[in-house]
């Protein structure tokens, strides 16, 4: 009561009543969304206790007899716990690495670059593999890896090299995937940071130029700066999911020869729950999973506090 | 002294124009690397199977052929999962909007007093989540598996884009147009049917490609809560057909069947996969131009308030 009272104190104070009749159209609006929430988002965060029980569909999420930390103990000592961690990590450090600066650069140098037309060329072309669907994705790395027809072994094949068969090498899986991913994703996310430079006052570049400052320098002094705190924000929240690497193109590029590299936790958290029925040996190293990113989130952030003065919250 | 700056300025400009050439090379590196495997699938769809098999094909299309795309257009699975794909997409984006815009225009009203509480009560769900089991065992339960509901229902509020249209609507519906409103006795059903909705066009454009392209290419929903076959989405066959490599052709090779034979129709179903990328991204490729621009404007909006 009180904080409405200080929130609507510029306008006339209105009683309850009054509010609620001239809103109550609005909870009206918001119920749908309120109830698929609740149902979809809440119920499931209830069930997640089922990690700490021997879960029994009969009985329901509550009704199962407790087992404690016993899910968390196995997967901690199953072999399974070291090599989903390392592929996890692994995978999305290199994606984090090689994938975060690119779209910068991108927008740097489009930014830069004066012909307007081959910018808007270069944009469109550039945020078209976005809209492939990751099956496609999949479909066409397959296509063009292939070691009998693929269009990358031919030209390897022109140049004198040997076929090689990339799928079946797991020592080119982190490579396929990352690179494919930066193929796919780095037009579309330098659209923010393309953004944030057509922010930049040109007065700041023209002061720069008479000062007599190369195109370099002007990027490196002026450009640069100007889109930090948009990438920073971006990098806390892409390390907040360092432990999320997604499910869906792992599992798509995933085969027997190469899952000692490709077996990450979600994939893992699949084949525990889904294929081998058990829902709460899986949801525990699915509870594990999202309670390492949380911390992660959190201490990342607290570190851009103190090293830039940025934070999310 | 002016000579000085004179030379200083020429130094400079040489730098520069050396900049300038680098990054045009730079430029067109990235976008042949970007567009060559675009152009390929292309080309390759229809081309003579034998020469997409055996590299020949590389700038051009050889020998026009258009037997992949036969191939597709004859292949069952592919046509209902196509079909299916096109209601399931029609349907969940509807339910989408049915549910998205009302949230967001609700929680734009600047003086609606649960406002702070239902943005935490969405922000929740954003960073934390029950994960995969249990929010399977939900769905299951509310008796939706292996429907179309289970696809539709689940994620009908994605809080992101519910944060870009309210973001929208703060900007274009401001709060003294709604005063105005309700001073000649508008309340918010009239406000919102009457005047936010028709002044909210770009808005509506934008959840629909943003909501219509997830669900087209989406597979994940499906693999978790479909089993019947005849229920699946194109994705969902076009996995099976391109990434686990089952056999897809209309009719099955025989093993009485020549070597040559049997040549002709591997080459025929390799084909017939770059016919089906293209065939599977029609839809989206029909919008691109219109969602290119859309789209951009999306992510402006949602990086203006994260």
């Amino acid at each position: 009561m009180k904080r409405r009272e200080k929130n609507a104190v510029p306008r006339q104070k209105l009683s309850f009543a009054k509010v609620m009749r001239r809103d109550y159209p609005l909870w009206l609006f918001l119920l749908p969304g309120l109830i698929i929430t609740f149902i979809f988002s809440y119920i499931p965060l209830y069930g997640v206790q089922i990690a700490f029980r021997d879960y029994m569909p009969t009985l329901g999420f509550s009704g199962s007899p407790w087992v404690g930390l016993k899910y968390f103990k196995q997967f901690f000592d199953s072999p399974y716990f070291f090599t989903t961690l390392r592929n996890t990590l692994i995978i999305s450090v290199y994606s984090l690495i090689a994938g975060f600066p690119i779209p910068i650069l991108l927008a740097l140098a489009l930014n830069a670059f004066k012909h307007k037309h081959y910018t808007k060329v270069i944009q469109t072309v550039t945020y078209a593999p976005n809209f492939i669907s990751v099956v496609v994705m999949c479909g066409m790395l397959t296509l063009f890896l292939s070691p009998s027809s693929g269009v990358v072994n031919k030209i390897i094949e022109l140049f004198g090299g040997e076929a090689v068969n990339f799928m079946a090498q797991k020592e080119y899986w982190r490579h396929i995937y990352v690179w494919s991913g930066i193929w796919q994703t780095m037009g579309w996310n330098s659209i923010i940071y393309f953004a944030a430079l057509a922010n930049v006052s040109p007065d700041l570049h023209e002061a720069a130029i008479m000062d007599g400052a190369t195109k370099l320098q002007v990027i490196r002094h002026i450009d640069l700066p100007c889109i930090m705190p948009t990438a920073i924000v971006l990098l806390i929240l892409s390390c907040g999911s360092i432990l999320s690497v997604g499910f869906e193109k792992v599992f798509l590029l995933q085969n027997p020869l190469n899952k000692s590299v490709s077996e990450v936790i979600s994939t893992y958290v699949y084949q525990v729950g889904m294929i081998n029925a058990n829902p709460s040996y899986s949801s525990a190293i699915g509870l594990f999973n999202s309670a390492i990113n949380a911390v992660m989130l959190i201490f990342v952030n607290k570190i851009a506090r103190k090293g830039a003065g940025i934070s999310l919250y | 002294m002016a000579r000085i700056l004179n030379r200083n300025k020429q130094k400079e400009s040489v730098q520069d124009k050396i900049f300038d050439v680098t990054l045009f090379i730079l430029l067109t590196i990235i976008l042949i690397i970007v567009a060559y495997p675009l152009y390929f699938v292309i080309i390759a769809s229809v081309s003579d199977p034998s020469a997409v098999a055996g590299g020949h094909v590389t700038l051009f299309p050889v020998g026009l052929n258009f037997s992949g795309y036969a191939e597709v257009f004859k292949n069952d699975k592919v046509m209902r999962g196509f079909v299916n794909a096109i209601f399931y997409t029609f349907m969940g984006t509807c339910i989408n909007l049915l549910v998205t815009i009302p949230t967001a225009y609700a929680m734009s009203r600047k003086d609606f007093a649960g406002k702070k509480f239902v943005m935490y009560f969405y922000m929740v769900t954003m960073f934390i989540s029950g994960g995969l089991i249990p929010t399977y065992l939900v769905v299951k339960s509310m008796g939706m598996l292996d429907t179309m509901w289970a696809l539709v229902v689940p994620g009908a509020l994605s809080v992101y884009n519910m944060i870009v249209a309210r973001t929208f609507f703060e900007s274009s519906l401001p709060e003294e147009l709604f005063e105005a409103a309700r001073v000649d006795g508008c309340d918010h059903f009239k406000f919102f049917f009457k005047i936010a909705l028709p002044l909210s066009k770009a808005i509506i454009a934008i959840m629909v490609l943003y909501y219509g392209i997830g669900h087209w290419n989406n597979y994940f929903s499906a693999l978790i809560y479909m089993k019947t076959e005849t229920k699946f989405p194109l994705q969902l066959v076009l996995r099976s057909i391109l990434v686990q490599n089952e056999a897809a052709l209309s009719q099955q090779v025989t093993s009485q069947a020549a070597q040559a034979a049997l040549q002709a129709q591997r080459e025929l179903v390799e084909l017939m996969k770059y016919s089906l990328i293209i065939v599977s991204s029609v839809p989206v490729m029909i919008l691109y131009p219109f969602v290119q621009k859309h789209f951009v404007k999306g992510v402006m909006i949602g990086s203006v308030k994260g």
